[in-house]
């Protein structure tokens, strides 16, 4: 019978990831066992701890939260749009769901069968590489990840969208083996010849039996379960996990995180009554992946030369690019690419010195300023930097910043070659005006702060978004004292960045269309910087800084942290933070496709779905505006 | 009610249609979310009931809140009635493509499918009509099912206090609007059959849920 219906929820699927890889014919054998599902904000769809469903599910309309719970405490992982997929656990994995999705508000949703996907994609590569990722992504990233600051993990390999994934997986083929009448012991100084973690147990005819690898070890014989002179076929785990030997890099992590295993053993012809011919270890996968943060992490900390940080920093952009295209989460970005850039300029500090011909006279601190001092930078921007040195004595002043200007020179100019322009303000730390010492410091803010004007507002809302990246961080708390100080006894420095923060209305118009540019070079191009992100950048510093909260710089954090302290503007300010990190993944992604900076958007060039997305994000710009211009007082304010 | 010498003798009826009214004789479910519930749309040679024909049916059905894409229904009717005019709202031309079947084959696999569901349509009454005449044609009686109108059911969902902003009537595409509904495949059955039930869950999250969720609101006439 025709089914105009499971058409149509093609026509849907087809236009999102990973369903674009899938052909119309087995995307029509997934669509018509797929049920559609109506949720009422507040309904759960699955809870974590329950079993896994025989659906995956993807977002028709509305938006799906995803929360994690731990110690009843709920936290909010991650929000899916239109298009995403999420509670994909259950294709990767048999285990009980680790979070629960609840409706953001009415919803209709796609229930894939889990069954009729996996026949129609088996032998479909990418599309279980994306999905992998997708699934690691919501796995981890978002909050185990985040929460313990080890972002460079390296158990996410998958997240790049790099041919090597296709590649066939450079596994070790000359396996070190023991026949199965060996002694664990014999087994054990055989590892530590070969300087291994595993060893293969085979039989007479060389096929796999099983493997004991390092843990085995630990856990059966150093805990006296066994004796060292115990068989090792007592000990080994059996049967093994095998694989062919055209095996891809993505076939072979995806095994892996299947069985929860670091070994994969290569037969001739993939099962295990076959000879072995060799190993894949989850080290082999890595070091053919390559492209992890934490191997350009690497990179940048042994580059000795400015030429070398530019390559590595170029690696990042690569590496940003196919996060993007994975809906990977903007935070979980944002970290990486910050924790990058960070080293990147700490690295650039250290080769610098390295040319100085003496060390520094005293502490000094490296400040960014800007996205960079909020850790939002993304695409390369303008470097906006500063210096603050300890205070010496007058005489020495001169001399003093004059070693330090020569400094800033050196790493402003290796900026500069890796990628990062020069600002066009002169905001940086080579410019005497910003490389100064700490009571010159102090001195500059207290007067921006307690004598507002137009000017003031404008530098300090860039230099307030400071961040220690090199040297002394005492230096930097001090001046953040005297900041918060000198807040304290100024109600007009808030108008002042109030007023600026609702400077832009509401990106759209009387009749909810956008509000475009309306002359210029940029004429009826739509500037989500300026409409999208600054009214909310600009917002969230206000909200910290009179809330005398400090360190905390990231725009979403911000928003998030006010949220913890005001209750009860929580999904408010929730929604803010998630609209901020939509509207930069939008710049970002803009910014690859043109190699630009994004911040100019061609409305035409957006689908439907996505200019729904954006619009999305524009309620709680104007909600906040209006909060700000309560709070702050500044109906009459100009 | 003791009309019975009016009614014709069961024995005349065909097996599928006895079936169909044998599943009237269990007692329906008295709770709104174990209940199945069938919404379905017909495409018409236009809106006369005695001259006009089903050129098409479609129908989803569901309980609870998850619509099987698997349990939808669709099929086309062989018919020596056309009209041109009506082709471009429903696209269904005298020799498309599409495989169709005769009003007794269509007939039979409705009611298969429909069985005691209670029904739910788009201005109910005129599909209602439609289907029983074509049932008369075919000598079997009218249906049995309970019907909802989502037309009708969207105004009393309305609290009275808006009652002077209501329209007098809703169209499938007004509704769409009001509770933000996609329209995808507007004008075929199956996919008016899709909006509607889409609109009548809508409808329902909206109800008061303690005063309004009883049969005796939701039903129509």
């Amino acid at each position: 019978m025709k089914n105009s219906i499971a058409e149509r929820v093609c026509d849907f699927l087809k236009t999102y990831p990973p369903f674009d890889l899938i052909t119309f014919e087995k995307l029509l054998e997934i669509a018509e066992q797929t049920v559609i599902v109506y949720l009422e904000k507040g309904d759960t769809l699955f809870k974590a701890d329950q079993p896994a469903n025989e659906y995956f599910y993807m977002v028709r309309a509305g938006a799906i939260s995803l929360f994690h719970t731990e110690n009843n405490t709920k936290e909010l992982v991650t929000i899916n749009d239109t298009g995403d997929i999420f509670g994909l656990r259950p294709l990767i994995a048999r285990e009980n769901y680790k979070l629960t999705a609840t409706a953001n508000e009415e919803t209709i949703i796609y229930a894939l069968p889990i069954k009729n996907f996996q026949s129609a994609t088996k032998t479909n590569d990418k599309v279980y590489k994306y999905l992998i990722t997708a699934f690691a992504t919501n796995a981890y990233d978002s909050y185990t990840t985040e929460e313990n600051n080890e972002i460079f993990k390296d158990y996410l390999p998958s997240t790049h969208l790099d041919v090597v994934n296709f590649q066939t997986a450079n596994y070790t083929k000359t396996p070190v083996t023991c026949p199965v009448q060996s002694t664990l012991q014999e087994a054990a100084s055989l590892m530590c010849q070969h300087k291994i973690g595993c060893i293969i147990v085979v039989d007479d005819t060389k096929k796999p039996v099983g493997i004991i690898t390092n843990s085995d070890i630990k856990n059966k014989i150093a805990t006296g379960k066994f004796p060292i002179t115990t068989l090792v076929t007592n000990i080994m785990n059996s049967p093994v996990i095998t694989a062919k030997k055209d095996l891809t890099v993505a076939d072979g992590q995806l095994k892996m995180i299947k069985n929860s295993i670091g070994h994969l053993c290569i037969t001739k012809d993939g099962t295990i009554n076959s000879r072995l011919v060799g190993v894949l270890t989850h080290h082999d996968v890595l070091v053919t992946l390559g492209n992890t943060p934490s191997v350009i992490l690497k990179e940048i900390k042994r580059a000795k030369r400015t030429k070398k940080l530019r390559i590595a920093r170029l690696k990042a952009n690569t590496l940003l690019k196919s996060y993007l295209e994975q809906n990977i989460p903007l935070t979980h970005i944002i970290n990486v690419i910050s924790e990058i850039n960070d080293a990147v300029t700490i690295q650039a500090i250290e080769i610098a010195l390295k040319k100085m011909p003496t060390p520094p006279p005293v502490a000094f601190s490296w400040l960014a300023l800007g996205s960079q001092g909020r850790r939002e930078q993304l695409l390369f921007t303008d470097q906006d930097n500063a210096l603050i040195f300890d205070d010496v004595p007058e005489d020495q002043y001169e001399a003093t910043q004059a070693y330090f200007l020569q400094l800033a020179k050196y790493v402003t100019k290796s900026l500069n070659k890796i990628g990062f322009e020069y600002c066009e303000a002169d905001m940086m730390a080579n410019n005497p005006e910003w490389c100064k010492s700490i009571s010159e410091w102090k001195t500059q803010f207290q007067s921006w702060i307690l004598s507002p004007d137009n000017k003031a507002i404008l530098l300090s809302s860039i230099f307030l978004d400071y961040s220690n990246i090199y040297g002394d961080e005492s230096l930097v708390d001090s001046l953040s004292e005297t900041i918060f100080e000198a807040l304290e006894n100024s109600a007009l420095f808030y108008k002042f960045l109030g007023s600026e923060a609702i400077k832009s209305p509401s990106p759209l118009g009387i009749f909810k269309q956008f509000v475009v540019e309306q002359n210029g070079e940029q004429k009826d191009l739509f500037n989500i910087k300026s409409r999208g992100l600054m009214p909310l950048i600009d917002a969230a510093r206000l909200l910290v800084l009179s809330n005398q909260i400090k360190n905390v710089n990231n725009t979403y954090e911000r928003f998030e942290k006010m949220a913890e302290i005001d209750a009860n503007n929580k999904e408010l300010y929730e929604s803010c933070s998630y609209a901020f990190k939509a509207l930069s993944k939008f710049k970002t992604k803009q910014g690859l496709l043109h190699h630009n900076s994004g911040k100019f958007i061609k409305l035409e060039t957006l689908s439907k779905e996505e200019k729904l997305k954006l619009k999305r994000c524009f309620k709680p710009i104007h909600d906040i505006q209006e909060t700000l211009k309560l709070r702050f007082d500044l109906k009459n304010f100009i | 009610m003791n009309f019975n010498w009016f009614r014709k003798e069961k024995t005349d009826y065909p097996d599928f249609y006895l079936a169909y009214l044998e599943g009237f004789k269990k007692k329906p479910k008295s709770n709104i979310e174990e209940t199945r519930f069938v919404a379905f749309d017909t495409e018409t040679t236009g809106f006369d009931r005695k001259e006009d024909r089903v050129l098409s049916i479609g129908a989803v059905s569901f309980v609870g809140k998850s619509i099987p894409v698997s349990n939808s229904f669709e099929l086309y009717i062989h018919q020596d009635i056309f009209k041109s005019e009506t082709v471009k709202i429903h696209g269904i031309r005298k020799n498309s493509g599409y495989k169709k079947v005769t009003e007794m084959e269509a007939i039979q696999a409705f009611l298969d499918y429909i069985k005691n569901s209670v029904l739910i349509a788009h201005h109910a009454g005129f599909d209602k009509n439609m289907i029983n005449e074509m049932l008369r044609r075919n000598g079997l009686g009218k249906l049995k099912n309970k019907f909802i109108d989502t037309g009708v059911l969207f105004k009393k969902s309305k609290h009275k206090i808006y009652e002077d902003t209501l329209q007098k009537h809703y169209s499938l595409d007004d509704l769409c609007k009001e509770l933000n509904v996609l329209k995808v495949d507007r004008h075929t059955a199956s996919g008016d059959a899709l909006i509607t039930a889409m609109i009548f869950l809508k409808i329902l999250a909206r109800l008061d849920k303690q005063k309004h969720l009883k049969w005796g609101y939701l039903l129509h006439g």
